[in-house]
């Protein structure tokens, strides 16, 4: 049997082909469909953890009581997994553990582009890393065998290309007769206390060497001979733009990227006239390779910011000199036409909107955080000043406030979102409270984590699997915290939303907002509810443009005559949240008759 | 390669079902015996922003992403992301373009004006240009929602794929109460 997969859906093929058993993961794109495939499988135990640091630990739990575990998360979720990721290298494992980072090249939804190439490199485990679907699914497989043949945790690294592209991909039976799990004591190998961990760093550097010689028998690293003039040295990805753009090259494809497969590269060196490494990001081959002494051409030709394409190659090699018929830059039409941008945007209704209107209006110093709310950034409510990683925004507007002026300290507001917040957040707000920091955190809880496609956390009251979970109640724990005032607000009241932040913004000690309103994209029946939908009465509209300033989809401007026009409300867009109604002073915004 | 290679782009705006539409294509020339490849980015351009979906069949395809310049057809389903996507077009591309126009932010908000005459400049560089009124085709069929498969019936006619591969993959992947109506949907698109 075949099928069209994603390289997600094929990971997740893969684990329960492999027998896996406990997947956990926190969404992250472009990771996020591995574990919302995976469910699809019955014999696994697959779960939301509240954070990549979680997800691993109960991943490793799962290896250590004798099953296959995988665990996934975006590039930057690793740095947050990345504590019991280097000593789990030292303890190795009992049941195969595979730990998939989906890294994000170009950024098309992250904040950084690090290349988690390095990760393998810096943790001493292997690193395999596909180059479509069906090297997905086999290289998931394959993974589980080298982790418990080495004993050790492997990486499986995969690009947005990779995670988010389509191909064919042939199943195959699972595994069976994997070992019950089972309660084994090894206190030697597992409790790694400076004794212990002292006899097994030796045994990482030596499982590393062997790894190597190891990868230079391995099938997934293989050498395509063809024309001799050049060889390329490539992997993932970018093995798929070598071939499209140079079919006569001869390639050494590497299906692991770490440890480097020496004797074979030596190997294929040797065989070629000139040659090169085409990989994104860092030169992280192309720096081994050289290092061997083995002369290569790589970021002297290729960049390092950002994703390859196909054309990038194509001009690259076109100034090298390589001639074929497809490095003959196709003539792409010219943009002759000016057209207006299309960046993202809150939708209709969502419940976000109102509350960054009223941080622009009361011209707050916003420290920003990961989520949807991150478009508050975005003209025209532009209100957010900082955004660094998962749950910083509390330790920053803390910091901040430690340093600025009395009267400026007034000004800092911290917004992070419910699964943000249960992420990394709620150490920052300990430390708030713990520094008596007096800035105000507003946290905009609409019960899902929403950027990555609505997934369940443990403030939504549901797991993966869609069973009813408890639900943290979150006014509650900021009060256990130690925060003296925490105030829940209707964000789709604006008076009252604008009021409640003035009043915390002035108060002379931490306090905590929690927005009440749920994304109006949960399809759950009984959290989101359409209110009735709003029309603007055109005789009374003035033309103000009051209601544009925030920026919701179902608003526009109708231009008339003489610089005049008119707002009018798309009704089918409209969620009847009724926030642009509070807006006009006119009286021009009211229900559909 | 490229001249063994069909490439398809599919254009539009988050939410507009373009995913879809791109999973009903690839499933077409997977059914009728061909290597397909298909990549677009999620995340952030489901908020409402630009979606560009590549679709590659033929007898093995290698890159996922459409190499700037080597676009065969472009299937636009809103006109201004139709004109954004033209320069990734070779000469002689053909162009089917569902005739909807979705304001942008900058307009909707009046400091941008939405551009005139996109068809008529789209059809002085592309002569094979197709514009398709989706919504008044799909309502004729039946169901306003199906204008994506009256334009799928349009772009289908471009393409060198017997007609039982479409129907087949429209079969498995339209929930089957909607399968008459997407059928007919799809053979109005095919008529135009």
């Amino acid at each position: 049997m075949k099928e069209i997969l994603s390289g997600n859906e094929a990971i997740a093929r893969g684990a329960f082909e492999a027998g896996v058993r406990v997947a956990s993961a926190y969404p992250g794109t472009p990771s996020t469909e591995i574990l919302e495939n995976i469910i699809r499988y019955e014999e696994i135990d697959a779960s939301w953890a509240p954070n990549e640091k979680v997800a691993l630990e109960v991943g490793i739990g799962a290896s250590f009581g004798g099953a296959r575990a995988l665990v996934a998360m975006k590039h930057v979720g690793v740095n947050v997994a990345a504590d019991p990721l280097f000593t789990l290298s030292y303890t190795g494992v009992n049941g195969g553990l595979v730990l998939v980072t989906a890294d994000d090249p170009e950024m098309h939804s992250s904040q950084n582009e690090q290349d988690n190439r390095n990760y393998a490199k810096f943790a001493k485990v292997p690193m395999l890393e596909p180059s479509d679907s069906r090297e997905c699914k086999e290289f998931t497989r394959l993974a589980f065998e080298i982790s418990e043949q080495f004993d050790t945790p492997v990486m499986l690294r995969t690009t947005t290309r990779i995670s988010h592209s389509k191909s064919i991909v042939d199943f195959t039976e699972p595994v069976h007769d994997l070992p019950e799990p089972r309660l084994v004591r090894n206190a030697a190998k597992l409790v790694m206390l400076p004794g212990n961990a002292r006899v097994r760093h030796p045994l990482v550097e030596e499982r590393i060497n062997k790894l190597s010689a190891f990868g230079s028998t391995l099938e997934i690293n293989r050498m395509e001979l063809r024309s001799t003039d050049i060889g390329i040295i490539t992997a993932g990805v970018s093995y798929q733009y070598v071939r499209e753009v140079l079919p006569d090259a001869s390639t050494l494809k590497l299906g692991m990227v770490h440890p480097l497969p020496f004797a074979l590269i030596r190997e294929f060196a040797a065989k070629v006239k000139k040659l090169y490494v085409v990989e994104e990001l860092d030169p992280f081959i192309e720096e081994q390779v050289r290092g061997a002494g083995i002369p290569a051409i790589g970021k002297d030709i290729l960049p390092l910011c950002g994703e390859l394409t196909p054309a990038i190659l194509r001009k690259a090699f076109a100034k090298e000199g390589v001639v074929g018929a497809n490095l003959v830059f196709a003539q792409g039409q010219s943009q002759e036409l000016p057209l207006p941008s299309r960046p993202p945007n809150m939708c209709p209704g969502c419940p976000h909107r109102g509350v960054f209107y009223a941080l622009n209006q009361l011209k707050a110093y916003v420290t920003g955080d990961i989520g949807c709310y991150t478009l508050g950034f975005m003209p025209p409510l532009s209100a957010m000043d900082t955004c660094v990683c998962m749950g910083a925004s509390i330790g920053n507007a803390t910091g901040v406030v430690k340093v600025v002026s009395a009267e400026e300290r007034q000004k800092v507001v911290a917004v992070i979102g419910d699964s943000t917040f249960l992420h990394t957040g709620i150490a920052g707000l300990m430390d708030m409270v713990y520094s008596n920091a007096p800035a105000t955190l507003v946290i905009l809880d609409n019960r899902i984590t929403a950027m990555t496609g609505r997934q369940d956390n443990p403030a939504s009251g549901f797991t993966l699997m869609d069973e009813p979970a408890h639900q943290i109640d979150i006014p509650q724990l900021c009060r256990v915290l130690g925060v003296k005032t925490v105030r829940t607000i209707d964000p789709y009241d604006l008076e009252t939303t604008k009021r409640t932040l003035a009043e915390e913004m002035a108060r002379p000690e931490p306090s905590v907002i929690v927005t009440d309103r749920p994304c109006v994209l949960v399809k759950r029946e009984g959290v989101f509810e359409k209110g009735p939908v709003l029309t603007v009465f055109e005789e009374k509209c003035t033309g103000c443009r009051a209601c544009l300033k925030i920026g919701c989809p179902a608003i526009a401007w109708k231009p008339a005559e003489g610089n005049k026009g008119k707002a009018y409300i798309d009704y089918q867009l409209c969620t009847g949240c009724d926030v642009c109604r509070q807006l006009c002073k006119f009286g021009a915004i009211g229900r559909m008759k | 390669m490229s001249g063994t290679i069909t490439n398809i782009l599919l254009v539009g705006v988050g939410g507009q079902g373009i995913l879809l539409a791109s999973e009903i294509l690839s499933e077409t020339f997977m059914l009728a015996g061909f290597d397909v490849k298909k990549s677009e980015i999620h995340g952030m351009s489901q908020r409402g922003g630009s979606v560009v979906s590549h679709v590659r069949y033929g007898k093995e395809v290698f890159s996922p992403i459409i190499p700037e310049g080597d676009g065969d057809i472009l299937f636009g389903f809103e006109m201004l992301e139709t004109c954004r996507s033209l320069p990734l077009l070779k000469k002689g591309a053909s162009v089917i373009a569902n005739d909807l126009c979705i304001p942008p932010p900058a307009v909707l908000s009046g400091q941008e004006q939405y551009p005139d005459g996109l068809a008529d400049k789209i059809g002085s560089r592309f002569p094979d240009f197709l514009l398709v009124d989706g919504l008044k085709l799909a309502t004729e069929a039946g169901n306003p929602r199906a204008a994506n498969t009256v334009l799928l019936g349009a772009v289908s006619k471009r393409l060198d794929i017997p007609e039982r591969y479409w129907m087949e993959a429209l079969e498995k992947m339209v929930p089957p109460k909607a399968f008459e109506v997407n059928r007919k949907a799809f053979q109005a698109g095919r008529s135009q």
